[in-house]
């Protein structure tokens, strides 16, 4: 199994974390990462709500590297897996958008690389009989929320690899992996997003309902596949807490650094020590040393 | 005195759904989007009303709101409308008509948000965050707004002191470059 990684910005600074973990746990499960080179940034939101010709035209410049490698794309941010995914949607369904995504980067493009989010390469492509035959660790004690967030299966016609009101391939990774993975009804609501600089008060708002929905719902942690769910969940959520009501301090894991742990990961392997809310309270759970193993970034 | 009921082809209603590629006109009112919306507390008008005024023409109420500058395009309300409009895409065309004609608001922060977020990938090819940072609280004014931030990400190494360029930096300045030159064809 191989890929073109497309890591995209958030997983360079704010997200080493997700990066480091994806990494790991493709490793250790034998699925080849080779990164696409010269990336560019997908343009994220600011590009889709100013400039409609850069929208495309930015992930389409990432796509034609990764055409060259003969193998799919897979990303691990939400946001550019949603950016790549709609690039590709235009450049196929409309030939005026393929002609001025090819005018503007001076290249062709036919809209064919398929791109793949880690969590659907996981579910979907290793499979999860393979993922529970490699678990070193169970994970039996820790009761997680899968928080599915907003462009992971949004819009359908775009996405598609779950349901988009009630998805469940995270839940079904975590069971793999000897979890428990409650029922919860905000998976997929929005956690302010793009907004998290300019809106603050309102992420805190809907951090604050999420965090506590899911405490409510018995969970002890809140697993993420997004760069910006876990920022607006983790880092914000003293704020939150401060603002709206307080909640029991509850960790904000990417979908990786958990599964990470099942497959036999230390903590340092998966970039635990970034993490604002500490994760000790998941580590006792599945009976983890929480001192021991500790490695900071090289 | 107009008839709003009789589509001329040049209507409000018309360029925005020209530009979005959606079909505005089959809105029935059933407020699914905004009961959805989970920006809805913060916003002065609704997804849904501002497809209502879209359709009754009122240009200036629909571009100069704040309404539209708070869209978090979580694809919610696109997801979820009956008449499979897409209110999101929508709402990305009313920005651009907002900035296009100088209407949108001054305290529009996303504007300042998106503006100092592309700026960092037109240099680098990639977002460098500690720029983009300082450029946007400059633009948007906004200087005490989370200033425990920074220092927090920094010492988790979220931060990068340095932009990590792209190897094809000077690719994605061209491509600016052609977009630019084509909107103003």
């Amino acid at each position: 199994m191989r890929y073109a990684f497309f890591p995209g910005c958030s997983l360079e600074t704010t997200a080493w974390d997700f990066d480091r973990s994806v990494r790991a746990v493709c490793r250790t499960l034998g699925i080849t990462l080779e990164d696409i080179p010269d990336w560019v940034c997908c343009g994220s939101t600011p590009a889709h709500t100013s400039n409609a010709s850069l929208a495309v035209a930015l992930p389409v410049m990432t796509l034609q590297k990764a055409k060259h490698m003969g193998c799919p794309v897979m990303t691990a941010c939400a946001s550019c897996y949603s950016r790549l995914r709609t690039a590709n949607h235009k450049v196929c369904s409309d030939p005026d958008e393929r002609q001025r995504a090819e005018r503007v980067t001076g290249k062709p493009y036919d809209g064919s690389v398929e791109v793949r989010h880690v969590v659907d390469v996981l579910v979907n492509d290793f499979g999860l009989d393979n993922i529970r035959a490699r678990v070193k660790r169970s994970l039996s004690g820790v009761r997680v929320a899968s928080y599915y967030g907003c462009l992971l299966t949004r819009p359908p016609e775009i996405v598609a690899f779950d349901n988009p009101e009630h998805p469940s391939c995270m839940d079904d990774l975590f069971k793999a992996a000897g979890a428990e993975a409650v029922e919860w009804p905000y998976r997929t609501e929005c956690c302010g997003a793009g907004l998290s600089m300019t809106e603050p008060d309102a992420v805190n708002r809907l951090g604050h309902k999420l965090v506590s929905m899911a405490r409510q719902a018995g969970a002890d942690c809140i697993a993420v596949a997004c760069p910006l769910c876990q920022l607006n969940l983790d880092l914000r959520q003293a704020d939150a807490a401060k603002a709206y009501g307080a909640v029991l301090p509850t960790p904000v894991l990417y979908v990786t650094q958990l599964l990470g742990l099942a497959l036999g990961l230390s903590v340092g392997e998966l970039g635990f020590n970034a993490l604002t809310v500490s994760a000790d309270s998941v580590l006792q759970r599945c009976e983890m040393v929480v001192s021991a193993g500790r490695g900071g970034r090289p | 005195m107009e008839n709003r009921l009789e589509s001329t082809g040049t209507s409000f209603l018309d360029e925005v759904q020209r530009r979005s590629g959606t079909p505005i006109s089959a809105c029935f009112q059933c407020h699914k989007c905004s009961t959805g919306c989970p920006i809805g507390p913060e916003m002065d008008v609704l997804s849904s009303q501002i497809m209502r005024l879209i359709h009754l023409g009122e240009e200036k109420e629909v571009l100069e709101s704040q309404g539209i500058w708070m869209c978090a395009s979580c694809e919610a309300c696109s997801t979820r409308c009956p008449m499979g409009i897409d209110i999101a895409g929508v709402m990305d065309t009313l920005r651009m008509m907002a900035v296009e004609r100088k209407v949108a608001p001054p305290d529009a922060r996303a504007k300042h948000f998106a503006h100092s977020f592309l700026q960092s990938v037109r240099h680098h090819g990639r977002v460098y965050e500690m720029g983009m940072l300082v450029a946007y609280k400059f633009r948007s004014r906004d200087f005490f707004t989370d200033m425990d931030k920074g220092p927090k990400m920094l010492m988790k190494k979220k931060l990068a002191f340095l932009p990590i360029r792209s190897g094809a930096a000077s690719e994605v300045k061209e491509v600016f470059k052609r977009v630019e030159e084509e909107k103003e064809q």
